[in-house]
């Protein structure tokens, strides 16, 4: 990608540092991008990537330093100023108005609000240019809402481009593709960068990065540690960057399955609202093994998470624990019946943020004669239960009676588990266990799910990253409109071919062996 | 503008914006004194010595608290569920009805018996009036502010119907009135000679009740998370429909026994005006509490003396008795802003 | 039947569309609210203040525009305290909106009882008068229901049309609907949530204390205690029963007008003297509570609405 010694400098952050609190998200980081460049900024969860981009963009400003585009002083804290510079961001979160058409996504906020009426026409011909320019197939008058996440990224994408961006951010743009999909993004970048477009690239996945860019930023707890040419490095320089020190790989020892602890024989279940249904699936739980389940988010891992879980019935097929058909499913039936539940999000699914530590230890347990009885609570036992978590997963927190929202993500996933593991369950559902978590926690996760396993219990493990998923299987599924691929054993498929499957082809031929 | 919390508010911030918002209040109340043409300090000491200043005024105080005290738990048990539970003003309508069908002679029970007796009856009306609101919001997904809202409505007119027909009072001489309660359901005074009856005594107890069941029990532990999370609660195992339901039956419980405490304790029978909006300032003695039921009592207290006080001051020089709403209404806006400025610091960007 | 001589009436049309109009006015006032992502429960007091301030301000003299004004101004006032309290504070709004309802109607009844200490009857004042429009009014049946009305009447149905347009044919229509579905996507695109939602929630609030002036105004000519009764309330009802959407929802409370009016003359029939005229007086209530019921599906809630916006939440 270009020299770019001899490129100008279309953006300069100098001294940038941002505080939330007694947390320094970003600790005086300053680095050039040339005109040309794709950069990409690495680093691990909670590294302060998104914050710098969000500074450069505008939704925060920062508390000191400054940012420079290209040659000028850029106004802080206003996205308009921003744009207006040329600064375009793709989010990784989507910023889109689900309710509104994708030209409407687009042209919102371009035309001076006091105008009255729309320049529709103009409008849409330009974007129609864009689309074919960059290959961003989209359809105009599309309602959002009804978009799958690939097209809703090229939406966002043209959002920049309409509005004629020079330096482009993307923050983890690939988290929610199909390789095949990255690929189609990578292109189109490369064709922004033909046109004297700059990039930065916000990604934890080291692949990524050392095929897409041409320079890496490294941030380490909100500080700049490394600043390489791509060329000149490696994934494994760049993971001990990262971390700040030696990755340690992850060990799977090889362990023999057991029996089949939960069975689902051609379940189906129905769409609910825009979640996908279950098709027809049928799925092998054996103790002693993990079971991952690859698949682009959106397309049944949820509905899947849902029966599993006890919060979801079949509509159609079979459902057998240990042999025995499943009667009457609630997520209180899961809980007894040994099932252990890691919920997607743990800040709106898995934990009460203004509950103490204590009162998120007991919330599926507190009917148990230990913590309550005849309506009365035990808080004492409960505390011990509290406390003993908290030793034995190292929780790091001030004490069992801190509200759990003052915890970081890790400390919060490990509560979570810790309550769910303290029960010896026989089936773990880890639904994207370690999203969002420093490496620190993510390790921590893994090596957890791993000793369960060897232990004997059955883990299904649900995550929309193939990385993930593959060091940690025995058995790769692939999930992909609600249908289930058949069962590939640890080291038969590349991702490429997996990533095949995550299109949704391979599904054609009928009928997959158990 | 951001909202960046604050991670260890010290004792400072904890009581202090409290205090600044009470001390705004003052401030407004002054400042409509002022706009009435009269002397605010003149004005402030009259409500402080008509809330507070004689044995009288003192009796005055609590038995107004009395209802307060109810209503407001009843608010503070919903909202800490996310209960909007607007309605009290018709529970505690529906409590006073079968308060009065039960005590004016249809059942031939003696004293001991016929107080328990029509306020669990009472209660359970309640109870039933939130139920269907409730259970709307859980089928249907109806919005539950709207629905109690409106009931309100009906009930006053319901009500209307029934002293004007079936329940009318035949030696009332036309003013619409129920009978009189016949002496066993009375509620019997403290001490001879105060006109502070039992139900005051009732209320705390009843404060004291709510807090041992929010802090001791597992339906207190239940209620709290779901109001706290629904979702989260659900996933965890914890049947919410139900728990929604037991908290709209002790909401409207609670507040229909206000109703019935104001029937048997002070006033003995059933008029239009029997609620000058108990159920609408409960929710402001609810919120100043923090929705805590110990707090309840304390903030019933403080809002029956800011009425009782605004009665008297304005007997005394004709500042319009409707201060003190606005004082009320001001001291709850100041408080939620107060409560919130507690726990965050206000940041550029 | 005589159900049918009152429905094909004009008198009854005209008396619905008269009774419609600070509906109008009041629902597409939330609505623009909703719309945004605020739900506003002041609704109820700010009809209240404007319908005091607009008669008090003709009582005390100015002309009758200036009354509509004055109570326009009051209205944005009370929305200026609710939408700052709850969109860059962020407070519940359910808690906000019962307060400022509160605030509203004490402060009312506190400066009436100020400006007219002794009265027992409200003194009434010269209210708007109906402006018949040519030709259009000998119409038959349409004529004197739809065009022999005040002017407030054709000021109603001209907002109803005018927030359609604003809402879908223009940039600040888009940004609304935007803000009250995902706040973020208005603000990545350099526009501002605090500024478009408090915006609104003044406009909105503006537009409901005309439709309070409308009763002091048009309909009655005095103020008294009690006046608006509920229909704040009912006009969140009519919201959600018209999907969010001006036309339907003008439709909503034309139709919701109609059987008001329809109770109003049952009471005066046979059947009233049966049952008990308080039936009557309940049934726009019950009905605003089956309107909710009947809508409950509501795939067209705002998706943002009664969510604060917190910039960029970690």
């Amino acid at each position: 990608m270009g020299g770019q010694a001899q490129a100008r400098v279309v953006l300069r952050l100098s001294g940038i540092t941002k505080r939330f609190g007694p947390l320094v998200a970003n600790d005086a980081i300053t680095f050039d991008l040339h005109e040309g460049e794709v950069i990409a900024l690495l680093g691990e969860n909670g590294a302060g990537k998104t914050t710098l981009m969000n500074i450069l963009f505008g939704h925060y400003s920062a508390d000191e330093g400054a940012v420079e585009l290209f040659g000028a002083p850029l106004a802080p804290g206003n996205p308009r100023a921003a744009l207006a510079a040329g600064v375009g961001m793709v989010h990784q979160h989507f910023t889109l108005a689900d309710n509104l058409t994708v030209m409407e996504n687009i042209v919102l906020g371009t035309e001076p609000l006091w105008r009255l009426g729309r320049g529709r026409a103009a409008a849409r011909r330009r974007v129609e240019e864009l689309s074919r320019d960059f290959g961003l197939a989209v359809h105009p008058d599309a309602r959002v809402g009804s978009l799958s996440v690939g097209e809703r990224q090229r939406v966002e994408i043209l959002k920049a481009l309409y509005r004629e961006a020079r330096i482009l951010i993307l923050d983890e743009p690939t988290a929610v593709l199909t390789p095949q999909e990255a690929d189609d993004l990578f292109a189109t970048l490369r064709k922004a960068v033909a046109r004297g477009m700059s990039v930065i690239f916000i990604s934890h996945k080291l692949h990524e990065v050392m095929a897409i860019s041409s320079r890496v930023l490294v941030l380490r707890h909100g500080k700049l540690v490394g600043e390489v040419r791509t060329a000149d490095t490696d994934r494994h320089q760049l993971a001990t960057l990262m971390v700040g020190a030696e990755v340690a790989a992850l060990e799977v020892r090889p362990h023999a399955p057991g029996p089949v602890l939960m069975a689902l024989r051609a379940v189906s279940t129905p769409a609910r609202g825009n979640a996908t249904g279950l098709k027809g699936i049928t799925l092998d739980l054996r103790a002693g093994q993990i079971t991952g389940l690859a698949g682009v988010s959106g397309n049944g891992q949820a509905a899947l998470a849902a029966l599993v879980g006890g919060l979801d019935l079949p509509e159609a097929g079979e459902m057998e624990m240990s042999g025995a058909p499943v009667e009457g499913w609630s997520p209180r039936r899961a809980v007894d019946a040994g099932v252990a539940r890691i919920p997607e999000d743990r800040h709106k699914t898995g934990t009460i943020a203004d509950f103490t530590l204590t009162e998120n230890a007991i919330l599926e347990s507190y009917g148990d004669g230990k913590f309550s009885r005849r309506g009365w609570m035990n808080w004492r036992a409960a505390e011990g239960f509290a406390t003993d978590i908290i030793a034995t997963y190292d929780v790091r927190c001030p004490g069992p009676a801190t509200r759990i929202r003052l915890l970081s993500g890790g400390n919060m996933q490990k509560l979570i588990l810790g309550r769910v593991l303290e029960r010896g369950p026989k089936i773990i559902l880890a639904n994207q266990p370690v999203r969002g978590l420093d490496i620190g926690a993510v390790t921590y996760v893994h090596q957890r799910l791993l000793r369960a396993r060897d232990e004997g219990a059955a883990v299904l493990l649900v995550s929309e990253d193939l990385d993930e998923v593959m060091a940690l299987s025995d058995v790769i599924h692939v999930i992909s409109e609600g249908r289930l691929s058949p069962g590939f054993a640890r080291g038969t498929m590349t991702p490429a071919e997996l990533g095949v499957w995550m299109a949704g082809h391979g599904f054609e031929e009928a009928g997959h062996a158990a | 503008m951001r909202l960046e919390p604050v991670a260890d508010p010290g004792l400072g911030r904890t009581l202090g914006f409290p205090a600044a918002a009470l001390g705004a209040t003052l401030a407004f109340a002054m400042a409509l004194a002022l706009a009435a043409g009269a002397d605010p300090l003149a004005v402030l000491g009259l409500m402080i010595k008509g809330a507070a200043g004689s044995k009288f005024a003192l009796l005055e105080t609590l038995n107004r608290a009395t209802p307060l005290i109810f209503t407001g738990l009843a608010v503070a048990v919903a909202f800490r569920a996310k209960l909007w539970n607007i309605g009290a003003e018709a529970q505690l309508y529906a409590g006073a009805i079968v308060t009065v069908l039960l005590g004016t002679g249809a059942l031939g029970l003696p004293w001991p018996l016929l107080l328990p007796v029509s306020a669990l009856f009472a209660a359970l009306a309640g109870a039933l009036v939130l139920l269907g609101p409730a259970t709307l919001k859980l089928r249907f997904g109806v919005d539950e502010v709207v629905t109690t809202l409106l009931f309100n409505f009906i009930m006053l007119l319901f009500v209307s119907y029934l002293l004007e027909g079936p329940m009318k009072d035949p030696a009332g001489m036309g003013w619409p009135k129920s009978q009189k309660l016949i002496a066993e359901a009375r509620l019997p005074r403290i001490m001879e000679g105060l006109r502070l009856h039992w139900g005051f005594l009732l209320a705390l107890v009843a404060a004291l009740g709510v807090w041992v069941v929010q802090t001791r029990t597992t339906l207190g532990y239940e209620m709290r998370a779901v109001g706290l999370n629904p979702e989260a609660a659900r996933f965890a195992g914890l049947p919410v429909g139900r728990i929604m339901i037991k908290t709209a039956l002790l909401s409207g419980g609670l507040a229909a026994l206000a109703g019935w405490s104001e029937v048997a304790g002070l006033k003995g029978s059933l008029t239009l005006d029997l609620s000058p909006g108990f159920g609408y300032t409960g929710i402001i003695v609810a919120m100043l509490a923090l929705l805590n039921p110990l707090g309840v009592v304390v903030s019933a207290l403080f809002v029956a003396g800011v009425f009782v006080g605004a009665d008297s001051m304005s007997r005394a020089i004709g500042v319009p008795t409707y201060i003190a709403d606005a004082l009320m209404a001001a001291a709850l806006l100041f408080m939620v802003l107060a409560l919130l400025l507690s726990r965050v610091r206000v940041r550029r960007g | 039947m005589e159900i049918f001589d009152i429905l094909l009436s004009a008198t009854f049309w005209a008396a619905a569309i008269r009774i419609a109009s600070p509906l109008i006015f009041a629902t597409m006032g939330e609505l623009i609210c909703e719309r945004a992502g605020v739900l506003n429960l002041g609704i109820e007091g700010i009809m209240i203040a404007g319908a005091f301030t607009g008669w008090f301000a003709v009582y005390s003299g100015l002309p009758l525009p200036a009354g509509v004004l004055m109570a326009l101004l009051v209205g944005m006032a009370f929305g200026a305290l609710q939408g700052v309290l709850t969109v860059p504070f962020g407070l519940s709004q359910h808690v906000v909106g019962l307060g400022v309802t509160l605030l509203a109607t004490s402060m009312t009844y506190f400066t009436y009882r100020l400006a007219l200490p002794e009265v027992t009857s409200p003194p009434r004042i010269e209210a708007f008068a109906e402006w018949p429009v040519p030709v259009l009014s000998a119409i038959p049946l349409v004529g004197p229901s739809l065009f022999s009305q005040t002017p407030l009447t054709y000021l109603a149905f001209a907002t109803v049309a005018a927030v359609a347009f604003v809402l879908y044919r223009t940039p600040l229509g888009l940004a609304l609907r935007a803000v009250g579905e995902n706040p973020a996507s208005v603000e990545a695109q350099g526009l501002s949530v605090t500024g478009l939602r408090l915006g609104a929630v003044m406009a909105g609030s503006g537009l409901m204390a005309v439709g309070g002036a409308f009763l002091t105004m048009s309909a009655f000519n005095s103020f008294f205690f009690e006046m608006v009764n509920g229909r704040g309330w009912i006009c969140i009802a009519l919201v959600v029963f018209g999907a969010w959407k001006p036309w339907k929802s003008m439709l909503g409370a034309v139709l919701f007008a109609a059987f008001d009016a329809l109770q109003i003359r049952l009471q005066q029939m046979p059947i009233g003297a049966h049952v008990p005229y308080q039936v009557f007086l309940m049934m726009p209530f019950a009905l605003s509570i089956l309107a909710l019921i009947l809508m409950s599906r509501r795939a067209e809630v705002p998706a943002a609405l009664m969510v604060p916006y917190n910039k960029g939440e970690r």
